[in-house]
């Protein structure tokens, strides 16, 4: 059956993610369990965020796929449990952000020019410089933070460490 | 209708989640400034996320065939179960921060201990919501300490708000006859014991934000029986309105 497995995460490698269509939901680390049960296919994710609104779209986009595949008989779960982080986000995905634009997750951090946000050094994705700026915490989706580049002075988003 | 202990305390802790999603969404195009209308409204919306979480377990706890839309849409203000605290209105930015620090520290503290809880769905449902408490804790004491370390009038509009809303505080802690009887069996937290830690919280944070601390006056209560301030039903009226006047609509 590992073979089978096999097959399927190759398969969902053809899911990207609805809002950053760079990334395939293997990349994101939102696919925890593949595994066939008697004759039925289960698929287990986890959301990124609670509130994700593009959780609906990716379970609907994996069941399409799959379905188009040729597995009728699927289910997908839902697990809340172990929570979602950044470290499951993969190295080759978080190579896809940089080079979609997106700062990916920084670990390490340094200064104090916000109150309590445990200010990282986020390279900016354009210029690579250092010299960069938290803006808010809060970005355009739930998963990101805004910054701002002091020396290009390109605003950009970073994929907040979670 | 048979008593349903568990629902009765999923429902107490999605209302608290919904209801103060619903006010901050007020927000919405609205904010100060946009990057902070961004932030107010990410957080209405890991809220939203939560209640759903809380709202698929409860209807499946139920097990009626009521989803968790019936539930946030179709139930009148006396079956809403969440604090008074979360259904006063916003007022002005200030009072919306200081209503949110109130709630936030005690939110992270609940779900902190709720990791511990003995039922499972409701540790995993705290797991999730935690990590992003924590990032609405630390954004409303940010601007806690912003605002009232700020200007005069900020100042000023900050210790009003805190004034205000201090007797709406004491409900946070108040045991529900659910609570209580959860408790027996390590479903439920024991809301006293996160007391002490959540008065350090907010003296930490309004002494750097030099605002004082009210005395302890007479508490309101009343939330968690459904006997609730005339606002939640102009709330529930706005969000309940689609479902209302065309039932069943989809997207």
């Amino acid at each position: 059956m590992t073979t089978n497995s096999q097959h399927i995460y190759d398969i969902l490698k053809g899911v990207p993610d609805p809002e950053i269509p760079v990334l395939n939901v293997l990349d994101l680390g939102i696919v925890r369990h593949v595994e066939f049960n008697d004759e039925k296919l289960e698929v287990t994710i986890t959301p990124t965020y609670s509130g994700c609104p593009a959780m609906n779209v990716i379970e609907q986009s994996i069941r399409e796929k799959l379905i188009s595949e040729g597995f009728q008989n699927l289910e997908i779960k839902t697990i809340l449990s172990p929570a979602w982080t950044t470290d499951w986000l993969t190295e080759e995905g978080k190579q896809k952000l940089l080079k979609y634009g997106i700062a990916p997750p920084v670990k390490s951090s340094s200064s104090k020019s916000t109150l309590f946000a445990d200010d990282r050094v986020v390279p900016c994705p354009q210029c690579a410089s250092e010299n960069t700026s938290l803006v808010s915490e809060f970005g355009s989706t739930p998963c990101k933070s805004l910054y701002k580049c002091k020396d290009c002075l390109e605003p950009f988003d970073y994929f907040k460490c979670h | 209708m048979k008593e349903n202990l568990l629902l009765d305390y999923l429902l107490q802790l999605g209302d608290n989640a919904l209801v103060l999603g619903q006010r901050l969404a007020e927000w919405c195009g609205h904010g100060p400034i946009l990057e902070q209308d961004m932030a107010i409204t990410n957080i209405s919306l890991d809220l939203f996320g939560q209640t759903r979480n809380i709202f698929q377990y409860a209807a499946k706890v139920e097990g009626e065939g009521r989803t968790e839309d019936d539930l946030a849409f179709l139930r009148d203000a006396i079956h809403f179960k969440n604090i008074l605290l979360v259904e006063l209105p916003n007022g002005d930015f200030g009072r919306t921060i200081v209503k949110q620090f109130l709630y936030d520290a005690f939110n992270f503290l609940n779900y902190t201990a709720l990791l511990e809880s003995t039922d499972k769905q409701l540790a995993a449902i705290a797991e999730k919501s935690l990590k992003e408490v924590t990032y609405h804790l630390r954004f409303s004491s940010e601007w806690m300490i912003r605002l009232g370390d700020g200007t005069d009038v900020s100042h000023q509009k900050m210790q009003t708000a805190l004034n205000d809303l201090w007797m709406y505080t004491g409900e946070l802690f108040e045991m529900s006859k659910t609570e209580k009887e959860l408790l027996k069996t390590g479903v439920a937290v024991d809301l006293e014991k996160l007391k002490p830690a959540w008065n350090k919280k907010v003296k930490e944070i309004c002494e750097e934000a030099t605002l004082k601390i009210p005395e302890d006056t007479w508490m309101q209560t009343g939330g968690k029986t459904g006997v609730h301030t005339e606002n939640l039903g102009f709330l529930l009226a706005d969000m309940q309105y689609l479902q209302r006047a065309y039932p069943g609509q989809e997207w």
